[in-house]
């Protein structure tokens, strides 16, 4: 690989299959989680929902819980103690633009399952059980969730969120463009509300220190989202909050806002001056953000052959009543494709739930799975093969930013996965292929995320001992970062990987960003790359000062930091080992900084993608609508990969969470109560071992110089095209065209 | 969850004495009704413990099998003469739940699991069976899942056994004991429809505890199938399931009885499609023909009229599983 982190030029640990570092710690259930830490006085909040969706609180009655044996206070909107004044306060680092919810601020409730009381006791159990005995009255208001019936209300959101790019302007005349092509397709797409579903419930548990310092344990994808939170809405100061978020259960971009529970764990516990935990519910992760309902219309005009001539792809989103939640739904259309006439659209409505939240690639997985099973559509009405249209529509430069792509082997995707998958052997017309009683068939769909990173840093600390230990603020959210980083710093200075110690999910630790939009590994992981060439800088610097040093009159660049120790290249006589070079030197420790950013240089020349192609074999018992995805080949095309096992787990949970999005996943609002239903796992399905059968990913050569390492990010390019690749493959399987996901029994009977 | 005094006596006498009082209910495995208590759907004021009672064998009766209430169902499932004899028993139990709770469920425990209805597990939502007279949101709302036979305006609600299901179509017996002593309920008469008392399950009157299912003496071979259709391929309670069994002179049905899971208040039997299988030749046409007499019956509501195509199939499938005596696997999704 071009970009080695070694200057040697060969990596020992970057780009091999190294098993987690923090494996170990998981499986044998030393790695604690945020509702696992404890404290001497700890007590236990356990929250009250709203069972109405809209009006208010009328009378709160809290004498039975308060007078079970154990419980310390019943807060509620009534009796909480003050907090912040103004809405800025409340506005996270990935807040969209709005007055972002207050737990038990007054009478009025928002959304079903709001919390409006906070009991907290001795126990859990306890705190349960008073619970149940908190009565609260309502005066309810009809409530609207149905976005269906509100499209007539939307609006083009007048405050941009920040990060995501608004629609571009359109280019040529996409109407007239349509009206003229000789193969005109129309349709409308829905996905089904998501809900993240992570294994681990969200948790905080908050030390009381004493002095009015807490200690923070939370379930967040980025601690110094919950630092900059609680100093905004309490008023504390910096030096009095420490927030820890060292493993996470799983994210999916539900951790990455402070959610309710952080809210209610720090007020108790400033209130009664005790640590205080709380844990939310299975029932109660429904009732903060979801991946929103979106409406879509994805209209292509095209000629003869299948070259594109129109693409207007329009998405009205809902969003809560209080926020103007956005993500990037319909931009897609205008990269992935080159088209002469384009027209985006992106228009949200408000209902009363809660408000959206960036769930695993937002927008992308929306946006694409119209655009890609459109694209199929089109294929089959141009009488194309799928990979031969998408070939022949192919875009060279991204049109919505008016730049080439940074680098872009999505050809080389198409081809490897296309053979890996047997491809050519598909007979292109549908219901053609059977196995006994089963339909088979064979689609594909193209997959697209932008590829970012953000201003990072890292630090690092070698000691005499020849042991490093690296870290930053960052959480690892189950992704691999803890290993990656281990890795890179491993490389750099040419130590043993058990020499090296890593520290996340710290709010002492050194700057770093939320854990999201997958730039996580190209972020963090070029700031410990810089701190560690740092430390060997100084390490070099030491050693030839030394007496009698065997790298005395040697450049830096000559020499190579390999097996603990810096040697002269081609030279290995002259050689030190790290420790070595430390313990003369007379220095117990080295400590270094590195810090990195998009380089703007590049970002305004480039615009940089991961891409896949998914294929996906399904075989459909036609008569009882029974699906199922029997093997799936994703192709990913994403710059330089860091860990080709952690790499690999990544696109199998994306692909396993795809076709959960394809064929199961589904949160189910009763538009009369205003409130999802099938809160609980039960009920809410997601795959199961029996619905997942061969995954094949393929990780394809691509070099990219947006960053130092070349590297793209993973975490959510695999579900990107999963769902439209499921979808093709029942139309390839049955004819019959599913535009509505998730694609169920019925649908496949109706 | 609510606190509850705990007892746990040694005897079927001492266990249907406990009982008195009301507020007092019997668990084993506890699968179900221990998260219904932590709902708040259950508040009982006193548990009565039956894991010691003398009901945890399998053991010939009258030519046929005892099943005691406390044989858990993976037990059940992987008994020999069950697997020898009852088959259609054993792959209905392991269509159902996980590895996990079927170890923990019971026999008598199944049988009396509550609804998996949304609105009765959400102490937020009216529910008649939870809180009679408070109503039915279900009814307009979210009932994709819910009953197309057998509903009445005061509940849709279906009962989610899988085990049950397989016990309908083998005309099971259910043995119990009360205050009054012991009597037999026939399996479709332990179960009831909702009518005006949707809070009401079964027929078991106050006290009456299960101590065994029993089985009749009879075999059908190979002729038999349970076939679970549901919204993944496992771990899912069913949207329509079928339970068959056949006896077969030649390609004319001899016997045959079937069961329907899913699609009503409980295990749904349809007596007169039955009877119209009785002398005809074992094919598509005449399996067909009692599909459509079963879903003649059907009241679909907003959301689940798919429910009524997908029992017709199911149950033209389920037949000719059970006619050509190859039943459906549990472990192999494809449908056979």
């Amino acid at each position: 690989m071009a970009n080695s982190i070694n200057t040697s030029g060969t990596d020992t640990y970057v780009g091999t299959a190294h098993s987690r570092v923090d494996g170990p710690a998981k499986v044998t259930g030393q790695a604690k989680y945020a509702g696992e830490f404890s404290a001497p006085d700890l007590a236990h909040g356990y929250v009250v929902s709203s069972a109405i969706a809209r009006g208010r609180i009328t009378a709160l009655d809290t004498a039975a819980a308060e007078a079970v044996p154990g419980v310390l206070k019943v807060l509620t909107h009534e009796n909480r103690p003050r907090t912040a004044w103004l809405d800025y306060n409340y506005q996270d680092q990935v807040a969209p633009p709005g007055s972002p919810f207050r737990a038990l601020y007054d009478d009025k409730v928002h959304y079903s399952g709001q919390p409006v009381a906070l009991v907290v006791a001795e126990d859990f159990d306890t705190a349960r059980h008073a619970a149940s005995l908190v009565k609260v009255a309502y005066e309810a208001e009809t409530p609207n969730t149905d976005l269906a019936a509100l499209q007539d209300q939307a609006y083009v959101p007048p405050k941009k969120r920040s990060g995501i790019k608004p629609p571009p302007e359109p280019w040529g005349d996409a109407v007239g463009a349509y009206e003229a092509a000789p193969i005109k397709l129309d349709g409308r797409y829905h996905m089904a509300v998501e809900h993240h579903n992570p294994m681990e419930p969200h948790a905080s548990t908050v030390v009381w220190e004493g002095d009015g310092k807490i200690t923070v344990y939370d379930k967040i994808q980025g601690v110094s989202n919950s630092l900059g939170y609680i100093i905004g809405v309490f008023g504390m100061k910096k030096d009095d909050v420490h927030v820890m978020s060292p493993y996470l259960g799983g994210g999916f971009g539900s951790g990455l806002r402070p959610q309710y529970q952080l809210f209610l764990a720090v007020m108790a516990a400033r209130d009664l001056e005790r640590s205080v935990r709380v844990t939310l519910t299975r029932d109660q992760m429904f009732s903060f953000g979801y991946r929103p309902d979106v409406r879509q219309t994805v209209s292509l005009g095209a000629g003869e052959d299948g070259a594109l001539q129109s693409i207007r792809h329009e998405a009205i989103s809902g969003t809560s009543n209080f926020e103007d939640y956005q993500e990037v739904v319909v931009n897609w259309s205008g990269v992935l494709y080159d088209c002469p006439n384009v027209a985006l659209d992106y228009r949200l409505a408000k209902i009363d739930t809660y408000t959206p939240s960036d769930m695993r690639a937002p927008g992308a997985v929306t946006g694409v799975f119209a655009l890609e099973v459109a694209m199929d559509e089109l294929a089959h009405a141009t009488g194309q093969d799928p990979i031969a249209l998408r070939l022949r529509n192919y875009a060279e430069k991204d049109r919505t930013q008016d730049k080439p792509f940074s680098s872009k082997s999505l050809r080389a995707a198409y081809e490897q996965g296309a053979e890996r998958f047997g491809w050519a052997g598909r007979d292109p017309e549908p219901r053609s292929m059977r196995d006994g009683r089963e339909l088979v068939g064979w689609g594909m769909a193209t997959g697209i995320w932008e590829s970012m990173m953000q201003q990072s840093s890292a630090q690092a600390t070698l000691t005499a001992d020849g042991k490093l230990v690296i870290g930053n603020q960052t959480s690892d959210i189950g992704t691999g970062t803890y290993t990656i980083l281990t890795q890179i710093a491993a490389d750099a200075l040419g130590l043993r990987i058990e020499d090296v110690t890593t520290k996340l999910g710290d709010s002492k630790l050194a700057d770093a960003p939320i854990a999201g939009g997958s730039w996580t590994a190209a972020s963090s992981g070029t700031a410990v790359m810089k701190a560690c060439r740092e430390i060997a800088a100084q390490v070099f610097t030491l050693a030839r000062r030394l007496d009698d040093s065997p790298l005395a009159n040697v450049d830096f660049e000559r020499v190579v930091f390999k097996d603990g120790h810096i040697s002269v290249a081609g030279d290995p006589s002259r050689s030190i080992a790290i420790a070595e070079v430390l313990k003369a030197g007379g220095m117990d420790k080295i400590e270094a900084t590195g810090s990195a950013g998009p380089d703007s240089n590049h970002s305004q020349s480039f615009a940089g993608y991961t891409h896949s192609a998914v294929f996906v074999e399904v075989k459909v018992d036609e008569d009882l609508g029974v699906v199922r995805v029997t093997r799936v080949v994703s192709a990913i095309a994403a710059g330089k990969i860091l860990n080709t096992k952690t790499a690999r787990s990544q696109i199998l949970g994306g692909v396993v969470m795809g076709i959960g999005s394809a064929l199961e996943e589904e949160s189910m609002l009763d538009h009369t109560l205003g409130r999802f239903m099938n809160h609980n796992l039960g009920e809410y399905h997601v795959p199961v071992h029996a619905d997942i059968h061969d995954i094949d990913v393929i990780f394809v050569d691509e070099e990219d110089k947006a960053n130092p390492m070349g590297v793209k990010g993973l975490g959510e390019i695999g579900i990107v095209g999963t769902a439209a690749a499921v979808a093709n493959a029942v139309f390839h399987a049955t004819g019959k065209r599913i535009r509505e996901l998730p694609i169920t029994i019925d649908k496949i009977l109706a | 969850m609510n606190r509850f005094d705990y007892v746990r006596p040694e005897t079927v006498a001492d266990a249907v004495k406990a009982m008195a009082g009301g507020d007092a209910r019997f668990i084993a495995g506890g699968t179900n009704l221990v998260d219904l208590m932590k709902y708040n759907v259950e508040r009982p004021g006193r548990l009565v413990d039956i894991t010691r009672l003398p009901l945890n064998t399998i053991e010939a009766r009258d030519g046929g099998l005892s099943i005691g209430a406390l044989v858990t169902n993976s037990t059940v499932a992987y008994d020999d003469t069950v697997k020898a004899r009852y088959p259609l028993l054993a792959s209905a139990i392991l269509a159902g739940a996980s590895g996990q709770l079927r170890n923990a469920a019971t026999t008598g425990g199944n049988l009396n699991q509550r609804t998996r209805c949304y609105y009765f597990y959400d102490e937020a939502t009216p529910c008649n069976k939870r809180q009679p007279g408070s109503g039915c949101p279900a009814i307009g709302g979210v009932n994709r899942i819910h009953a197309i036979f057998g509903t009445s305006p005061n509940c849709i609600a279906t009962h989610p056994s899988d085990m049950c299901v397989g016990l309908a179509a083998l005309d099971a017996t259910v043995r119990v004991a009360g205050p009054e002593g012991e009597r037999t309920i026939p399996f479709g008469d332990y179960h009831r429809l909702p009518g005006d008392n949707p809070e009401r399950d079964n027929t078991l009157k106050p006290g009456e505890i299960v101590l065994s299912v029993d089985l009749p003496d009879e075999d059908f071979g190979p002729h038999h199938t349970y076939l679970k259709l549901r919204d993944r391929l496992s771990y899912a309670f069913a949207l329509v399931s079928v339970a068959a069994v056949m006896k077969l002179d030649g390609d004319t049905i001899q016997a045959a009885r079937f069961a329907l899971g899913g699609v009503a208040h409980k295990p749904w039997r349809d007596h007169e499609a039955e009877a119209f299988l009785i002398g005809k030749p074992a094919n598509q046409e005449t399996f067909t023909a009692a599909a459509n007499i079963v879903v003649a019956a059907a009241q679909p509501q907003s959301e689940n009229a798919f429910k009524v195509e997908l029992t017709r199939r199911a149950l033209m499938r389920g037949l000719s599983q059970a006619a050509a005596g190859t039943p459906q696997s549990q472990s192999d999704k494809r449908i056979a």
